[in-house]
């Protein structure tokens, strides 16, 4: 008998299986909404497990999401015709493979900025990552092979009765896989070493914990799953373009992070789902959406500086 | 004193920052299951020597050994592992996490899963985790904490959070446990009852104590040997009957003309 959590988990991809076999049938733009806000909520989880539970403070999220996404897009479509036939002809082969590929560049990626910056103490790793999201954009803008600043269109979307299963399956799925893999993660007692670390790192090394190792180890994994959301990404609108991961981006995250209160596992999920929906909804808008972002941050932080999502209801319990 | 190698031995440590040389040429003792007390006037370096000790400073001279090996270039975790658990003057206790999470981390060491385990899960993993929650309670109860298990760190008083920061830094199972300043802001009956638990813990635990205190009664009363600091130089070493009687010490405390 499987512990609770992964019948749980089980559970829930059951629930996507589901969806994915009545998506057909669903108001096409509610199905785009849903696939966001997946995206985001495996983004704003696994950002969790590093600016919440681990305590440290990346802004480099969207980056990662990028090499994720440009990963997985090179692998179904520039290489697609390829590749396609090795697997048998099936997307429901090559699209969880080209995801898993995106999410592993995106944690390489994540070790290679991760391992000289998080030895430090302090804010260096917010600037190391805000200077590599920027790396990355402009790279990508120059790089032909993934179309330079034009980017990549024409990637297979729900709209290809091929490819419409295992994207809408896929990307239900990974928001409940990356909740599952953060909280197996932090209910153990390995796992409260991260929360060790966020609330005190000398103590914590005195302790005996590997400070250094536990942090790269929730940089490298909250990566690879920006990774893994930045491919999905790709396959939900079907173009990319390297100025869709700027900083905007990341700051995005960061704000569904704080505003579900920093290290809570529901009240996270829960500002991932209220802000994507939210954002599609103040679309008309335009770029006047970004000053409600600041706006709602301000009121926020002189409100409920503890985040919205906090109360007694999920607080860390002695797991 | 003894015959057999110390558990810690100190050979000429110094340890300079830019100018200023903080602790000068001091050579020390720690042996098994030994009670030391290391005192002196304010800023004479017993907490840079705690540092120097548990690698959070690197000496600039001399050399630290523990259980035999040099400790040169060793992190804190890594001495940790070896052996050298401590306190800190300002209590650094993990302030959001319940008291039981503050000591069940602290077992991290002798932990045989990892953060794959704690993915998949299985029943080595459960195990260990059911009885890493039982050694745990049995701990904070030998303390009598475990009323208070589920609540914040921070929410304990004073006094509990001491005695917390003690309990947390035996659950790595030191063969050494420093301890800095644990009398600091304590009233004379919590004094007491501080030097009871030093001695019960020693006794009960078979361990070496390095005890860095102000307080003279704390030190002098369940010391077995005290070494003097003064301006980062070793001035004394003795029984506490020897050091209470020593005219260095008794200048560096009260001045000369009392010496």
């Amino acid at each position: 008998m499987p512990p609770k959590s992964q019948l749980c988990l089980l559970a829930a991809l059951a629930v996507a299986g589901v969806a994915t076999a009545f998506a057909g049938r669903m108001d096409p733009y509610f199905l785009d909404v849903l696939l966001s806000v997946g995206v985001s909520v495996v983004l704003a989880a696994s950002l969790n497990l590093i600016n919440g539970f681990t305590g440290q403070f990346s802004l480099g999220h969207a980056g990662f999401m990028a090499v994720g996404a440009y990963t997985a897009a090179t692998l179904t479509k520039t290489l697609g015709a390829k590749l396609l036939p090795l697997v048998g002809g099936q997307p429901w082969v090559l699209l969880p493979l080209a995801l898993f590929a995106g999410g592993l560049t995106a944690a390489l990626a994540g070790f290679l900025v991760g391992a000289p910056s998080l030895r430090l103490k302090g804010d260096y790793l917010a600037i190391v990552t805000l200077g590599f999201g920027e790396i990355i954009k402009v790279i990508l803008q120059n790089v032909e092979f993934v179309g330079g600043a034009l980017g990549l269109n024409g990637l297979p979307t729900t709209l290809n009765p091929a490819w419409s299963g295992v994207i809408v399956f896929a990307t239900l799925a990974a928001p409940m896989l990356t909740v599952y893999v953060v909280w197996g993660l932090l209910n153990s007692t390995y796992g409260r070493g991260f929360l060790a670390v966020a609330d005190d790192e000398v103590a914590a090394e005195a302790m005996g914990l590997n400070t250094t190792r536990y942090k790269i180890t929730a940089f490298v994994v909250g990566a690879f799953f920006a990774g893994v959301a930045g491919g999905l990404y790709a396959h939900i609108k079907g173009t990319l373009t390297p100025g869709g991961f700027d900083f905007n981006k990341s700051i995005e995250i960061v704000v569904m992070v704080i505003l579900g209160g920093m290290g809570r596992h529901v009240g996270v999920i829960l500002a991932a789902v209220l802000l994507t929906v939210l954002s599609e909804t103040l679309r008309k808008f335009g770029d006047y959406r970004m000053i409600l972002y600041s706006l709602l941050l301000i009121v926020l932080m002189l409100t409920r500086p503890q985040g919205l999502f906090t109360w007694p209801l999920w607080k860390r319990k002695a797991a | 004193m003894f015959m057999t190698t110390p558990l810690l031995q100190l050979t000429d440590v110094t340890i300079r920052f830019g100018g200023l040389t903080a602790v000068s040429g001091v050579s020390a003792t720690v042996g098994e299951r030994e009670l030391v007390g290391l005192i002196g006037p304010n800023g004479a370096g017993k907490t840079t020597v705690f540092n120097l000790i548990t690698g959070v400073y690197q000496p600039t001279e001399g050399r630290i050994e523990f259980a035999g090996e040099p400790t040169a270039k060793l992190r804190p975790f890594e001495l940790t592992e070896r052996g050298i658990a401590r306190t800190f003057q300002n209590i650094r206790l993990f302030p959001s996490l319940t008291v039981f999470d503050n000591v069940r981390v602290a077992f991290h060491l002798h932990l045989a899963h990892d953060a794959v385990h704690s993915l998949t899960r299985g029943p080595k993993f459960q195990r260990e985790e059911v009885e890493l929650r039982e050694r745990t309670r049995e701990l904070l109860s030998i303390f009598s904490l475990e009323r208070v298990q589920e609540e914040p760190a921070k929410s304990l008083s004073y006094g509990d959070q001491r005695r917390l920061e003690i309990i947390r830094a035996l659950a790595t199972r030191p063969k050494l446990l420093l301890l800095d300043e644990p009398a600091a802001g304590m009233n004379p009956a919590e004094k007491v009852e501080l030097m009871k638990l030093i001695q019960f813990i020693q006794e009960k635990f078979r361990l070496a104590i390095l005890l860095v205190e102000h307080d003279m009664k704390v030190v002098m009363g369940i010391c077995q040997r005290i070494h003097v600091l003064e301006y980062g130089r070793k001035i004394a070493e003795g029984t506490p009957a020897e050091i209470r009687a020593n005219p260095a010490v008794i200048a560096a405390y009260l001045g000369k003309e009392h010496a």
